[in-house]
């Protein structure tokens, strides 16, 4: 079989993946993403390159995506549909293949009001699932959204999604999912994973119904750093679900960056046990160096 | 209906820099939203008196909207508007540039800023129901629009945002995904839900002109 990335291969192949996130710094000093990426190196198969997350302008996750490709890493890179429409959306895909990205992941994005620049049009002409079923078309079939032929060269891309266990509905939850695998999503990310019962509610529904034969799911975990940022999570950041007994502990420790390392290597072990889960999507906020260690102690490396 | 809010008072007396001024409401959208009825007119008459600034007369129009209608109302207020050197408006977005259209030598204000097509909640509460898309896909969703009654446009359900049925962009604004869900669930017709729903055709959105044919 000819894999369209190492990240595929890695799925296909049954091991259990590892992907780490890589935020691109305000600026356009590429020593920034080169630092991490070198510090990361080894410790993932693949690392996320966000594009402008929370609404707030960053080196673009296609700039960010080429240093890694110059380093010998290989990038997800990340495309959200707030700031282009359909026409700079399939251009993009085809202009990342072509300088060698093969893993991109899409998502609807953050609200623009969230972010540096809230009097920023937002465009959302199309929506994530709908830029899944885009691109495979343009993969698989060689036509673009209005139906028009692609002349040279379909983007052999490995199309990646995101979902949200723990938003509302939760019974629309897997719904959504089962819609972005019927548009043809190859891998998914899910949001940071602290509330075990509900995640594993959502997965004994996406088992029940022969979802994690048909996708690669990958967990989402974000090591907590700090009282403050559990506190920013389990309070304002929309979506997330973080347990009184984590935010109990992380209340009560007197070390909060070892108690937070290890709630993140307590719920990496018990993710993996849980099947059909296929790897864990690492997004280490301001706190990339953990992610060694974390994934030396689990026996995850090296990864090759 | 257009729904309007009044701009700030202390900037429109900046941009009415003292001349003399002629005041045009509309009969309809401005009215029911308390941005431009007759209430509306006299209190800015007021504000512009205490300000003192000559207020040469005003008009409610019926509704400011229509061309023909404007042209033969505001002819019987001739006298009132040849003493004025500025006409401010507080109607929508459209009934000023109607009125601009019409009176060509004074400097036409709009008082209002056109927040959206919306319907009137309450007496004092508005929301957004349509983003005049040319193409109404309401149909495919139980009657609600999810162009614009999300944030994000989502056609293909909630966003990883919805919590307890509020969106992440306003606690106070539901959802429009919970509805929609659940309408189809009490018909027992979640698979109409599974179906995903193609981009959004926006052709149709950029019509600047409609003729109906004879």
């Amino acid at each position: 079989m000819n894999f369209k990335s190492g990240l595929e291969k890695v799925l296909v192949d049954g091991k259990f993946a590892v992907t780490a996130e890589v935020g691109p710094p305000k600026g356009a000093d590429s020593n920034k993403i080169r630092d991490k990426a070198e510090m990361l190196k080894g410790y993932a198969d693949a690392f996320n390159i966000t594009d402008n997350q929370t609404a707030v302008v960053r080196l673009s996750s296609f700039g960010g995506s080429v240093i890694l490709l110059n380093m010998g890493l290989e990038p997800i890179m990340q495309i959200c549909c707030r700031d282009r429409n359909r026409i700079a959306l399939q251009s993009d895909v085809l202009g990342a293949v072509s300088v060698g990205v093969r893993n991109i992941l899409f998502i609807t994005g953050d609200h623009q009001s969230f972010g540096n620049h809230p009097g920023a049009k937002g465009v959302f002409d199309i929506d994530s699932i709908q830029l899944i079923k885009i691109v495979k078309d343009l993969r698989d079939n060689g036509i673009f959204q209005s139906g028009d032929k692609i002349l040279a060269g379909n983007p052999n891309v490995f199309i990646g999604g995101a979902a949200n266990p723990f938003a509302d509905p939760l019974d629309y939850r897997v719904d959504r999912l089962e819609k972005k695998i019927d548009a043809g999503v190859d891998f998914i990310q899910t949001q940071s994973v602290f509330d075990l019962d509900r995640f594993n509610i959502w997965m004994d529904e996406v088992k029940s119904r022969g979802l994690d034969k048909k996708t690669h799911i990958l967990a989402g975990i974000t090591p907590l750093k700090s009282l403050r940022m559990t506190e920013r999570m389990k309070f304002h950041v929309p979506g997330v679900s973080i347990p009184e007994e984590i935010y109990n502990n992380m209340k009560e420790t007197k070390n909060p960056k070892e108690t937070g390392y290890d709630i993140a290597l307590k719920l990496i072990n018990d993710v993996k046990k849980i099947n059909g889960i296929h790897g864990i999507h690492i997004t280490a906020l301001f706190w990339e160096d953990i992610i060694p260690n974390l994934v030396k102690e689990l026996n995850l490396f090296p990864r090759n | 209906m257009i729904i309007t809010k009044q701009k700030d008072l202390k900037q429109l007396i900046q941009l009415i820099n003292n001349e003399p001024v002629f005041i045009v409401g509309c009969s309809e959208c401005a009215t029911l939203c308390n941005t431009g009825g007759e209430k509306e007119v006299l209190e800015m008459k007021d504000n512009l008196l205490k300000e003192n600034i000559e207020v040469t007369g005003w008009v409610i129009l019926d509704p400011a909207c229509h061309l023909q209608n404007d042209k033969r109302i505001l002819r019987g207020y001739k006298d009132h508007l040849e003493k004025a050197r500025i006409v401010l408006v507080l109607a929508c977005g459209n009934g000023v540039q109607t009125v601009n259209d019409i009176i060509d030598d004074k400097k036409i204000i709009s008082g209002t800023d056109t927040l959206f097509l919306g319907e009137i909640k309450r007496l004092t509460e508005f929301d957004r129901k349509c983003n005049l898309c040319g193409d109404c896909i309401s149909n495919s969703f139980g009657g609600f629009c999810p162009i614009s009654c999300c944030p994000k446009s989502m056609l293909n359900g909630p966003c990883g945002g919805s919590v307890n049925g509020k969106c992440e962009v306003d606690k106070n604004l539901d959802c429009v995904w919970e509805f929609i869900i659940e309408y189809f669930k009490e018909r027992d017709e979640m698979d109409k839900l599974k179906k995903i729903n193609a981009p959004k055709d926006w052709s149709k959105s950029t019509e600047m002109k409609w003729r109906i044919s004879e």
